[in-house]
This record gives structure tokens, C-alpha cells and sequence, in this order.
């Protein structure tokens, strides 16, 4: 990691020591195990509130480490993570998140300050969802993302397994606007296999942390970090999710805040939909492609989605092939049926694939690229 | 008195000289077996003195002793009975012995003194052939397996008496008729034929493509769409073995123990081995090394179901066969290397539960994503270097099921042959013989790329929908498929169709 660009650091060394008191608390805050109340609670405790609640035997030491911190010695580590922070005294600190009484003191940026900056000013929406997402809870979280970034809305996320990172990807395909935020520091992937997404983030987003670097990622962190992708959107749509999934407790967080909750419904056999089902049915806004959410923020129709490509700028054979696709035959077999010989079926799809039309979804199944 | 005969020890997969020395002298009665003799072979002195009782001869009630030379090389296996059968007749004198030293004689006995069938008796009856032999002697039902090489008198006997009177001057018995029996008709079957199968455009594709070029070739679907069903059709496409590959093949299935007992071997072997095999089950190994599956799959196909849940280890036993063609066995103080010239088609499950991508209501996949990256990791590394051609299999659509057949084996053939010949006429010259062997620098000079084909290759790489790696492959794809259209040139179209071909997991896609 190379420490010779210049990192922006509008932190001062309270909140600096406060973000600092987290990481050295992060066993402590999973030995108490805090239910989801308690946790905004706790953090919104003053230090040495804290200190006492969690500290337990440690308090004495605790202290001793809380009065000798240096700040500059965290300030040097950042520069040589390349990370910018700003804390919550500062004009740059993001003012949506500034509400909360268990804001976070300081935020830890990865990618470039001038981004981070524009990205939070932006209207901004959190699309969260399962880890273990369907192909169809993934696909909707890519295409909102795609849509969304796309119409100037800043998709926030948790970068996590599943629709999470389906959102960020469809974000950077839609042009980058999106930030996430992690449970760990921002410099490092968590999870770590998706460190060519978290790169990728870095270099056209932005990575968020409330956690100095060193911080361990425990149970409470996800949580916690939740509340920040909350406070960080205007908006907070489910895409798919279980009863016990985290992104109800976004959901949750968002409306404490009174901001606006949206979720994709889902099909009610599925135990994956149950949560922005349940949603739905108390009155969360229904969001059945981008418009929806841009009709949310802006007013109905005053910022139109971009209009996906509907294939007529074809030439009529590919046309005609991606009507098939389109109109629920998405495997060779099935278009050769319909009359055509596999191999000029085969070169025409692969035409449709590098135009991006349609995707290979598994097992040689074609995909509609919305 | 002394007597000598010629035959043969099997060592890897060919035969190597032995000779039988039989001396009877007096003293107390014994029989003893020198010369590096395993147990197998010294247990041949119980078969060889009740054969000799129950055929009617007498057994020399004086001291015996049976040297196998060369004493160095390790004998093994009861094909040396009837060699010391016959010696101990003659030097006992119970049958005429002037005639001894034309005959090679191979073979294992029962107690009643018939004989039971061998492995290897084609690579002994070139061994004979090699040592300046005039004939060998071998049970009748390998006969004609034996009588494949020229120039030498095949005698397939039934009994101990029979050989008596073909060492006696009586002449070789007329081979067996070359109709085979029911159980070789069976074993010698055709391969089922792709005019039985409806549906899967796709796959069927890519299984002609991979006969014309030589190119190995993945399935992947759901359980049950049908992936063994059509790996087992490609050697019906296939060209048909020429003779000297049928007689290679027949070779090694003989000296393996697989082979069908008439004559030669006809179809290209198709062997799926199951995956628990051992790494040694798969290249060859075993302290006497013997030939393993991909051995017994040369000139032919082998077949790997559910490749991701081969050990690791049995799939980088793999590398150097796909590599170079054949194995190196290396035990102890023997080396002997196998051929290994074979197409490989492995199939796979797109995930851990199988139902990625199916679109059977009510079996939706439970993997995530990350489950799906795993598996689809372990396939990836080396093998996945040498698959050229990835496709899905899906449950055909009932309008699939409704039509006709797309294409019969035959037709397929005539069209994989047709390509083979443009193929051989461009390669003339090169160490390769189909599109998939082609090495770099001929890849280069002799593809005949039009500009709008290197356009489409360089869009689909630096869209990412080909690695560096892919890259290459794909140009050897798309030269098969131009010679399949008779093309002289690799065009736009045939580089598309290409990439049609190389399946990309929805892992890669949620990645980018």
C-alpha cells in the first residue's frame, strides 16, 4: 500500500480517539452481546460511559490505553492505508448521518475524497438483501443498482455475499456512483473474496468504515454497520431477504430515522421473500424497477429511469432471437425449436452477448440483460 | 535330459522374451521353478502336474527343475504353464521334440489339463513374430486376437493332448470361425447412435466440434438432463480406427484383461471410470505397472461424471496424459510409459445442490454464490486449461421432445471426417494431427484469420468475456468450426459461434 498520496484528514483527535475506543471495545461489544436495541444505545454512550459498561475487569487498563492515545500515530497508520476520515465536527461530514445519537465519530473513507464527497451530497438510496440471494434476488438488486447509479442516485450497500454485492456491481456498470460500507476497516475486502469488487469500488466509489484500520470484523460489527448504510440513504429497499436477515435490521434502522423504506416483492412461496414481503404488507413502498425509487425521491416522473435498450436498434435476425429470449425460451434447444439451426443460433447469440443484450446465466441458459 | 522353449513375460505392454529350460535328472523326486518366478508362477507346479495326470501323461517321478530366463526380469501371472507343460512333456520324452524351437507357446492351465484364456496374446504373438518365430501356440479363444500379425502360424488349442500333437508335426488347427459369440457381439457392441436423442442443439454442436477437432470438451447442467447420455454418442462420430490404431487398441485392451476375445477391436473405447477411482486407477500404476484408464481410453474417449468430486489428486494424474499423450509409471527399478491419446468430455453440476439455472418448477438452487464459486474453483487449474469447449445441458423443452432427431451419427461422422482431412492437409508437415494438438507457432502461421474474426475475438477479450488463456483455445475452436463449414479462412461468424461455446459461470458474472 503506498503512503505517498496525500490522504484528507478532517478528524479531530476526540473523535479520533473515539473511533479508536471501538476497535479496542470490539471483543468487549461481542462478550456482552448486545441485543440490536441496546447496541444504538451503547453506542451512543460518551467514552468513559462506555469504558465502564464494557470494560469490565479491563476498565483500569482501558483507561490507561484511552489516556495515552496518540492520535498521531492512528493519523500516520491512515496515511499509509490511503485512507481519508472525517469526523462528525467537521462541514464534510456527511449531514444525513449527523441526525442519529448513535452517529459514528468518525468516518474512515477508501477512494478518491472529491468522490466521497460528491457521492454523500448525492440523493442516495441502500439496497441491501440476503447473502444467500436467488437468481432473481440478484438480478434485481443489479439491475436497480445499474439504474439507479446510472439516474445520478448513489447506491449504498454492505458489499457482503449475494444481492449486496449484485447492487455495487450493477452500481459500477452504471457508472460507479456507489459506497460501501464495511464492518472492518475500509482498506480491507470483508468479505474477503470479493476483493476484485472492493478494488473495483475503490477505484470508481467509495469504501466506508466507522473503524480505524486493525479493527476486527465481529457478530455486533454487521449490525452496527448497518445502521451507518441507513443513515448514508435517503431510502432503504430490501431486495430479498429471511426473517432473521440483517437487511431487516437496515430496514429497521432507516425507520427510526424516518427515512422512506421500499422492497421488491418477492414470490410468497419463497422463504427469501417473506422479509420485503412482510414489509410490503406494512406499507413499505413497492419497488418494482428503478422508476419506482427515482419516483420516490424526485416526485413521480420528474426524473425518468433511463430507458433500458429493447432491442429494435437490431438487426432483425438478432431481434428475432432476442425476442426468444425474451419471451421465456433461454436455452438453444428451445430457439432451435422454434426453426433455426444451432450454429448460426449459436453466433447470433454470442453477437447479442458482446452487445451486452443477454448473459449466460448457468448451465447454458441464456439471460435478458435488463 | 533337457529341453528349451521360447515364450513370452508381459511387461507393460509388451511382451518380452523368456525361456523355458526343463531338465529331469535322478534323484529324489522333485520340482522346482527358478528365475525370478513370483508366487503365481511357482503355483504353476500344481497346475502343471495335474494337467499332465489328467490328460493322460505321466509325470516324471525324478528330480525336476524349471529355470525361466532371463534371471533378472521379474515373471509374473500363470501365462508360462503351458511353456512348462510342454518342456517337461519333452524332456520326458512323451512327445516328439525336434520340432520345438519354431513354436513361441504362451498360455495358462487348468487342473484338467484345458486351457484358459490369457492376457496379451496379441503383443506375444508380436513378440514371436519379432524373435523370428515360425508360430505360437495359445488357448483357442485367443486365437484370434493372435492371428491379427502376419506372418507368423497361429495354433489355438483346447487341451494339453492337442498341443502334444501340434509339437508332434500334426499342424496347426484351423482358426475358430471369425463370427463372434453372443458375448463378444455384446461387448463389441456399436456405441449407441445420435439418432436416439431429441433435443440438445446445443450440446450436440459442440459434440461434433469436439470429434472434428480433437477438442476436450465439459458439459454442464442439472441431474438427469442428459450429459452421460450424450458423452456416451461421441465415439459414434468419432472417425472410424484406422488398422494400425485398432490394433494398438486391441493390444493394450488384451494385455489389460478388457479386451472382448474376437480379434480385433472395432469401435473406439469409450471407459467412464467412476470417481472414487485411485490416481493410479486413472494414469496407470501398481507395483507391476499396469495400464489405467487413460490408457484403456487411448485412440477413444474418457468419460469423467460429476468431475468435481474427482480428488484432486486423481486430476492432476491427469495433466501429463492430456499433456503428451501418454504416462510415465515409474515403480521401484521399471519405468514403462502408456500411450494416452484420448478425448476427454468430463461433466459437472453447475452447483453443489445441482439445480443452478434449471428451470424445473419447484427445485430452485439453494447455493450462494459464494458455494457456486467454490465448486466451479474446483474444477478450475489445469484441467479446465485443457477443456476447449464448456456447454450447458438443460432438460430439453417438450417441443424439443416433439421433433425428429437433428442429426444421425453417421451424417455426423461423415461431416467429423471431412474436417479431419482439411485438418490433416493444412497440419501436413506439423507434429499434430487435428486442430486441438496444434502448437503455437502453427496456430500463428496456418489459421487464415479474416479481419472481422480477430475484431470479434479482440471485442469478446477485452470485454472480458475471454481469458488470456481462453484466447488461444478459442482460436483452435474457431479453426475446427471453419474447417466444419469447408471455410478456407476463419471468419466473424465461426469465432462467434466459438464463444457461444465457452460457457461462462454466473460466479464470473456477478464478479465483474
Amino acid at each position: 500500500m503506498s503512503g505517498t498520496a496525500a490522504t484528507i484528514d478532517r478528524a479531530c483527535a476526540a473523535c479520533l480517539r473515539r473511533a479508536w475506543l471501538l476497535g479496542a471495545l470490539v471483543a468487549h461489544f461481542e462478550r456482552c452481546s448486545p441485543r440490536r436495541s441496546d447496541l444504538s444505545g451503547l453506542l451512543a454512550l460518551p467514552d468513559g460511559d462506555l469504558i465502564r459498561a464494557l470494560g469490565g475487569r479491563d476498565v483500569p487498563v482501558l483507561r490507561d490505553r484511552y489516556r495515552g492515545f496518540s492520535p498521531s500515530t492512528l493519523r500516520s497508520t491512515l496515511a499509509a492505508f490511503a485512507l481519508h476520515v472525517v469526523c462528525r465536527h467537521d462541514p464534510a461530514y456527511p449531514p444525513q448521518l449527523a441526525e442519529a445519537p448513535d452517529r459514528p465519530a468518525a468516518l474512515f473513507v477508501a477512494g478518491a475524497w472529491e468522490r466521497f464527497a460528491a457521492l454523500v451530497a448525492a440523493p442516495s438510496v441502500a439496497l441491501v438483501g440476503a447473502r444467500r440471494a436467488s437468481g432473481y434476488g440478484l438480478e434485481a438488486g443489479r439491475v436497480l443498482g445499474r439504474e439507479l447509479a446510472a439516474a445520478g442516485v448513489t447506491v449504498v450497500s454492505g458489499m457482503a455475499l449475494g444481492v449486496d454485492s449484485a447492487a455495487h456491481a450493477g452500481a459500477l456498470d452504471g457508472g460507479g456512483a456507489t459506497v460501501a460500507v464495511l464492518a472492518g476497516s475500509a482498506h480491507r475486502p470483508y468479505p474477503s473474496s470479493k476483493r476484485r469488487l472492493h478494488r473495483a469500488i475503490v477505484g470508481a466509489g467509495c469504501v466506508v468504515s466507522e473503524l480505524p484500520p486493525g479493527a476486527a470484523v465481529r457478530k455486533w460489527s454487521f449490525p452496527a454497520r448497518n445502521r451507518i448504510i441507513a443513515g448514508l440513504a435517503q431510502a432503504t429497499v430490501v431486495v430479498e431477504a429471511s426473517v432473521t436477515s440483517g437487511s431487516l435490521i437496515t430496514a429497521d434502522c432507516a425507520r427510526a430515522l424516518g427515512r422512506d423504506i421500499g422492497a421488491v416483492p418477492g414470490q410468497v412461496t419463497s422463504p427469501l421473500a417473506s422479509g420485503p414481503n412482510d414489509l410490503l404488507f406494512d406499507g413499505a413502498l413497492v419497488v418494482r424497477s428503478a422508476a419506482d425509487v427515482l419516483d420516490l425521491l424526485f416526485g413521480a416522473g420528474v426524473r425518468p429511469a433511463v430507458r433500458q435498450r429493447d432491442g429494435s436498434e437490431l438487426r432483425p435476425t438478432l431481434r428475432t432471437l432476442l425476442r426468444l429470449v425474451e419471451s421465456g425460451r433461454p436455452t438453444l434447444g428451445a430457439i432451435v425449436a422454434g426453426g433455426s439451426d444451432a450454429g448460426s443460433a449459436l453466433v447470433g447469440l454470442a453477437e447479442l452477448e458482446l452487445l451486452g443484450y443477454v448473459r449466460r446465466g448457468p448451465a447454458g441458459s441464456y439471460v435478458r440483460v435488463p | 535330459m533337457l529341453a528349451r522353449i521360447s515364450t513370452f513375460a508381459i511387461d507393460g505392454l509388451d511382451s518380452v522374451p523368456v525361456t523355458v529350460e526343463t531338465d529331469i535328472r535322478p534323484g529324489l523326486p522333485a520340482f522346482s521353478v527358478v528365475g525370478l518366478a513370483d508366487r503365481s508362477v511357482r503355483e504353476a507346479r500344481e497346475r502343471v502336474r495335474s494337467a499332465i495326470g489328467n490328460q493322460g501323461f505321466a509325470f516324471p517321478a525324478r528330480r525336476i527343475t524349471v529355470n525361466l530366463a532371463p534371471a533378472w526380469l521379474k515373471k509374473v501371472g500363470p501365462g508360462f504353464d503351458l511353456a512348462m507343460a510342454a518342456a517337461l512333456l519333452a524332456a520326458s520324452g512323451q512327445v516328439e521334440a525336434d520340432d520345438l524351437a519354431r513354436w513361441a507357446i504362451f498360455g495358462e492351465l487348468s487342473l484338467s489339463g484345458q486351457l484358459r484364456g490369457c492376457r496379451g496374446a496379441l503383443a506375444v504373438a508380436e513378440g514371436a513374430r519379432r524373435a523370428g518365430l515360425r508360430g505360437l501356440i495359445l488357448p483357442r479363444d485367443r486365437a484370434l486376437e493372435a492371428a491379427l500379425v502376419d506372418e507368423i502360424e497361429v495354433a489355438g488349442i483346447e487341451d494339453l493332448r492337442e498341443l502334444a500333437e501340434v509339437i508332434g508335426g500334426a499342424g496347426a488347427p484351423a482358426l475358430p470361425r471369425a463370427a463372434p459369440g453372443p458375448r463378444v457381439a455384446e461387448a463389441d457392441a456399436p456405441p449407441p447412435d445420435l439418432a436416439d436423442v431429441r433435443g440438445h442443439a446445443g450440446p450436440l454442436r459442440a459434440l461434433e466440434i469436439a470429434a472434428a477437432g480433437g477438442h476436450n470438451l465439459l458439459f454442464e447442467g442439472p441431474p438427469g438432463t442428459g450429459k452421460t447420455m450424450l458423452a456416451r454418442r461421441l465415439p459414434s462420430i468419432l472417425p472410424p480406427l484406422t488398422r494400425p490404431e485398432a490394433l494398438e487398441v486391441t493390444r493394450i485392451h488384451s494385455v489389460a484383461g478388457v479386451h472382448h476375445g474376437g480379434g480385433l477391436v472395432r469401435h473406439r473405447p469409450f471407459r467412464a471410470p467412476h470417481h472414487t477411482i485411485s490416481p493410479s486407477g486413472l494414469a496407470g500404476g501398481g507395483s507391476i505397472p499396469a495400464p489405467g484408464e487413460v490408457t484403456l481410453a487411448h485412440r477413444g474417449v474418457l468419460f469423467l461424471d460429476e468431475l468435481s468430486e474427482f480428488p484432486r489428486s486423481s486430476l492432476e494424474a491427469l495433466r501429463q496424459p492430456l499433456e503428451d499423450g501418454r504416462v510415465g509409471v515409474v515403480r521401484g527399478q521399471h519405468a514403462v510409459v502408456f500411450p494416452s491419446r484420448f478425448m476427454l468430455v468430463a461433466a459437472t453440476n453447475p452447483c453443489p445442490c445441482g439445480f443452478a439455472g434449471s428451470d424445473r418448477a419447484g427445485r430452485p438452487c439453494r447455493c450462494t454464490d459464494a458455494e457456486v464459486e467454490r465448486h466451479r474453483r474446483r474444477l478450475s487449474g489445469p484441467l479446465l486449461d485443457r477443456i476447449d469447449l464448456l456447454v450447458g445441458v438443460q432438460r430439453p423443452a417438450p417441443e424439443e421432445l416433439a421433433g425428429g432427431p437433428l442429426s444421425s451419427s453417421a451424417e455426423a461422422r461423415e461431416r467429423v471426417v471431412e474436417a479431419r482431412a482439411r485438418q490433416a492437409h493444412r497440419l501436413d508437415g506439423s507434429e499434430a494431427t487435428c486442430n486441438a494438438d496444434m502448437d503455437t507457432a502453427t496456430l500463428r502461421n496456418r489459421l487464415g484469420m479474416s479481419a472481422s474474426a480477430r475484431d470479434a475475438l479482440m471485442d469478446a477479450y477485452s470485454s472480458g468475456h475471454l481469458s488470456a488463456r481462453g484466447h488461444h483455445r478459442a482460436l483452435r475452436v474457431a479453426r475446427t468450426i471453419a474447417d466444419l463449414h469447408g471455410a478456407e479462412g476463419v471468419e466473424r461468424a465461426h469465432v462467434l459461434e466459438t464463444l457461444s461455446l465457452r460457457q461462462h459461470g454466473p460466479a464470473e458474472v456477478l464478479a465483474a
